[in-house]
């Protein structure tokens, strides 16, 4: 990865604070968050790296991360930050940047068979085109 | 009519840029009583102060008023400026249009017409300002030394070593304080105890030095030069005079409790010196722990004293003193781990403190300086050491940097790879931060030549895993997870303000701040002094710093406290309450409410028809009255005023405030 | 019909003690911590010395609103100052009211020589208050 001047977003990082309610710039980077986390292991970007590539703007990298979907907000992290970030919120956030994104579904409902058309939860439905729409 | 100047500073940009000054000058021109009004770039400055005094000769100026930087910036520079010019000092005003509006107001409009507001305002004080003249005061020469730790004996000794008495009061039965439960220091690793104990010794020889251990201070009156303070010295239950120091006492006493001193890691007894170098090397019976205290019988220690040195019946007593300057080095305590759970203090035994594991270090301490672990007395091969334990933590720490910790682990580092061979030290950090002379060539050492290594990453659990113990942490640089199994884990905790910092503050009337650090009356230009004139600051009390600032800050204060001593006498302060008899009723409310007992009863003769008659009025003694003004509200007549800040002044502000 | 107080900007006249509120003003300042220009501070040694007859020249004069700040209880220069300020205003106060003055025209704040941020932020938050308020009427004189 490089940081560019062209990939560096700030609206967006705006974005992220404000559903989130949270301060990125707060983080100094201890990792204590990474450090104590139970499902790190399986996650591509870890949670201290949210942040940082968060202040550097990079917030594209992180809108196509599996980490998102992997955090279960079990706010191990949030309870141990000393800078009171509450991380589960600005992933939350991150999520709902995906979630609320009209368009560039995961899934066409043309692609899905019939019968699945028609007995599948509705709702269900629809957060599956968003949801994998990473 | 009073002839008065209006001088605006630019103050470079920081007034400049937000406050439009030829505008002020043109409405400060139009101001009643205005004759001259003029700026200038920095009116601080030699030439700035120039212009002032040839204006007041040329234009035959009597009152002076300043446009610039806070009153309490440059009120005595600006004083000194007019009365070199012949006019009293305190026809000066000074308008604050730095702090109070160009540095608060972005709106180039809204800052100039405030600045004009403040301009008139002043001018309009400025219009009735008096000649006031400060009394000479004596002073007394004893200076009162709070604290016994590095930073107190220092002090005591610098101010002792310039021909002047003090008193050194210590809450603890020794002096010495932090730096002699230290093992080495940073950055040389000299022994804290060889550089410590000589001065103990030599505050105790000192004849300019009188040793007041176990006491503490109970009240502080008075004011710059005559200080009373009262000194509750504790009930020692030893006869400081009669006891020998054999230690007989000690050795035969049943009651143990934890060692403070060895914080906690073996126990003294209930008659105990809190160290073996102890000075005075005399016990002490800790009341709350003695069998004869809590039980009523045992007084094993007073049938094997040889010198009948001890007493039970002994009582805490009151010692009142006079002083002329006192210095607070009260030091500091360690942080509390309650609430790092995730790092199990106090689940195994083999999570330490930093200042534990120092005593594990000295040779004095409880393993004779070897490192063992409290568990199973076996060497630790692996250690991780946590920086930052309740320090940069805002959410539920102190969200200050303790400034020591860095280096003392470093230390601690290198010294394990010592003492231990085939020993492997791990530091979680999160900034290393080694500004100091000689303190990144140390922390160099610590990785280079000692082995240590540096993860960047807070720890986020420690798991105790039977013998060892298993820490979690990422590594911020890598990104790699870091699971260690390490045989201890020694945790550098914060360092907070003494638990009793703020009500030794509101006994001296200084200020602390949020953190219950005292406060400074400058953080650049006055870090020794505080708000309050006399008393000075040494140490960590004053926030955290290693030993050298503590020494070379505790020097300052000696020299602060010698400086007030080698006056003649002092000048008092001239805005003092002042009694207009003729109003007075003589009901003496203002008695009631003076906090510094300056205002007494006088009986005045007066004509009364033919006849003289004896009619009762308040007198205020301009040497006790410090110029609070809480009298001249109580004063129902209006008979009392306080120079500087009269009535009629204040109105005068308030009528230009509203035009 | 609701009243807009629309370009209305309150003159508020604050008395400052020396020790901690003024100083507490100066670190606003060289903190940079901006705040409402509408507030005119008066210089005073204790918040002890503010005698009510002040305050209400002040409201008299026109000012839309006064506060008084002072050291925190307890933590007076001059021991005990801010203790018979705070019983003399808050028996003021109680006048104020009963002569139908609005509570938030008349202050009185503790703030310390280390709270630069508090003061910033209580100067905003009086300034807004009054401007809600609108101009004083009450008291102001008839000139």
């Amino acid at each position: 990865m490089k940081v560019i001047t062209e990939k560096i977003n700030y609206n967006l990082l705006r974005e992220v604070e404000e559903v989130s309610g949270q301060k990125v710039s707060a983080c100094f980077q201890c990792g204590k968050c990474s450090g104590g986390c139970p499902v790190v292991w399986s996650m591509d970007v870890l949670p201290h790296q949210v942040l940082r590539y968060a202040q550097l703007g990079l917030v594209d990298e992180l809108l196509h991360s599996k980490t998102l979907w992997i955090c279960a907000s079990c706010q191990t992290c949030d309870s141990r930050c000393p800078r009171n970030v509450d991380i589960p919120k600005v992933i939350e956030a991150l999520r709902l940047i995906i979630l609320r994104n009209k368009g560039g579904n995961y899934l066409h409902p043309n692609d899905l068979p019939a019968r699945v058309r028609e007995n599948a939860p509705q709702q269900g439905l629809v957060s599956a085109f968003r949801k994998y729409a990473k | 009519m009073k002839r008065i100047g209006v001088f605006i500073c630019w103050c470079g940009s920081n007034i400049a840029a937000t406050v439009d000054i030829d505008r002020v000058i043109a409405a400060a021109q139009k101001m009643s009583g205005v004759v001259y009004a003029d700026q200038n770039k920095y009116t601080c400055s030699e030439i700035g102060q120039a212009m002032i005094k040839d204006a007041i000769k040329e234009y035959r100026l009597d009152r002076v008023v300043i446009g610039s930087c806070s009153p309490r910036m440059h009120e005595n520079t600006f004083r000194k400026t007019v009365e070199s010019a012949g006019l009293n000092p305190y026809y000066l005003e000074i308008a604050n249009i730095r702090e109070q509006c160009s540095w608060v107001h972005k709106d180039k409009e809204a800052g100039t017409a405030k600045a004009i507001s403040l301009i008139r305002t002043a001018v309009a004080k400025a219009a009735m300002n008096e000649a006031l003249f400060a009394a000479e005061m004596p002073i007394t020469r004893r200076a009162l030394v709070i604290g016994g730790g590095i930073a107190g004996i220092q002090a005591a000794l610098d101010i002792a070593d310039t021909g002047f008495e003090v008193d050194l009061v210590e809450r603890e039965p020794s002096i010495g304080g932090r730096m002699a439960q230290l093992d080495k220091t940073f950055p040389t690793l000299d022994c804290s105890a060889c550089i410590l104990t000589p001065k103990m010794v030599d505050v105790a020889q000192h004849e300019k030095i009188k040793l007041i251990t176990y006491a503490e201070v109970d009240k502080v009156e008075g004011y710059l030069g005559n200080f009373t303070v009262t000194i509750r010295s504790k009930a020692r239950s030893v006869d400081l005079q009669k006891c020998i120091g054999c230690g007989e006492c000690i050795a035969k006493c049943p009651s143990k409790v934890a060692s403070e001193f060895e914080e906690g890691l073996v126990q003294r007894r209930a008659i105990y010196t809190p160290f073996p170098q102890a000075v005075p090397n005399k016990p002490a019976i800790d009341r709350a722990h003695c069998r004869f205290f809590t039980a009523g019988k045992c007084k094993v220690c007073q049938k094997v004293c040889p010198a009948d040195a001890i007493d039970y019946e002994m009582a805490d007593r009151l010692l009142t003193n006079q002083y002329g300057a006192i210095v607070v080095a009260t030091g500091f305590d360690t942080h509390k781990l309650n609430n790092y759970g995730e790092y199990a203090y106090g689940k195994h035994p083999d999570v330490l403190t930093s200042l534990e594991f120092e005593r594990l270090l000295n040779a004095s301490g409880p393993t004779g300086g070897k490192i063992l672990r409290p568990s199973d007395g076996k060497e630790p091969k692996t250690v991780a050491f946590i920086q930052c334990v309740g320090s940069r933590d805002k959410a539920k720490g102190n969200p200050y940097c303790a400034k020591i910790c860095c280096m003392y682990t470093a230390k601690h580092a290198i010294l394990l790879s010592e003492k231990v061979p085939g020993s492997k030290a791990f530091v979680f950090y999160i900034d290393v931060r080694t500004a100091g002379k000689d303190y990144e060539e140390f922390y160099t050492r610590a990785y280079e030549e000692c082995g240590a290594s540096y993860i960047k990453g807070n720890v986020s659990k420690v798991f105790p895993d039977g013998d060892k113990l298993l820490v979690r942490s990422v590594d911020v640089l890598s990104g790699a997870l870091v699971e260690l199994s390490v045989d201890m884990v020694v945790l550098a905790a914060s360092v907070d303000a003494r638990a009793d910092a703020k009500e030794l503050a509101q006994k001296l009337a200084v200020t602390v701040n949020a953190h219950k650090f005292f406060t400074e009356a400058h953080p650049k230009l006055r870090p020794v002094d505080t708000q309050t004139a006399g008393i000075f600051l040494a140490g960590m009390c004053q926030g955290p710093k290693d030993i050298p600032e503590t020494v070379a800050q505790a020097s300052a204060a000696a020299v602060k406290v010698a400086a007030i001593f080698s006056k003649q006498s002092l000048l008092g302060n001239p805005t003092v309450a002042e009694v207009e008899p003729k109003l007075c009723s003589g009901d003496l409310s203002c008695m009631a409410v003076c906090p510094y007992g300056a205002i007494s009863e006088q009986v005045v003769e007066e004509r009364r028809g033919r006849e003289m008659v004896p009619r009762k009025i308040a007198q205020v003694n301009a040497a006790l009255c410090q110029g609070c003004g809480a009298c001249t509200v109580a004063c129902r007549p209006g008979a009392i005023n306080l120079k500087g800040f009269t009535n009629q002044q204040i109105l005068a502000e308030v009528d230009a405030i509203c035009l | 019909m609701p009243v807009t107080n629309e370009g209305f900007e309150p003159l508020i006249v604050a008395f400052c003690c020396n020790w901690c509120s003024y100083a507490g003003a100066d670190l606003a300042g060289v903190s940079r911590m901006s705040y409402s220009s509408n507030v005119r501070i008066i210089r005073v040694p204790c918040s002890s010395r503010v005698n009510p007859s002040f305050i209400i020249r002040a409201f008299q004069r026109g000012a839309d609103g006064v506060l008084v700040a002072g050291c925190h209880p307890g933590d007076c220069h001059y021991h005990s100052g801010n203790f018979f300020t705070r019983r003399r205003l808050t028996v003021l106060k109680q006048m104020m009211e009963y002569l139908g003055i609005e509570p938030e025209r008349f202050q009185v704040r503790w703030i310390s020589g280390s709270e630069g941020a508090k003061f910033a932020m209580v100067m905003n938050s009086v300034a807004e208050e009054i401007k809600r308020l609108g101009p004083n009427r009450k008291l102001r004189d008839v000139r």
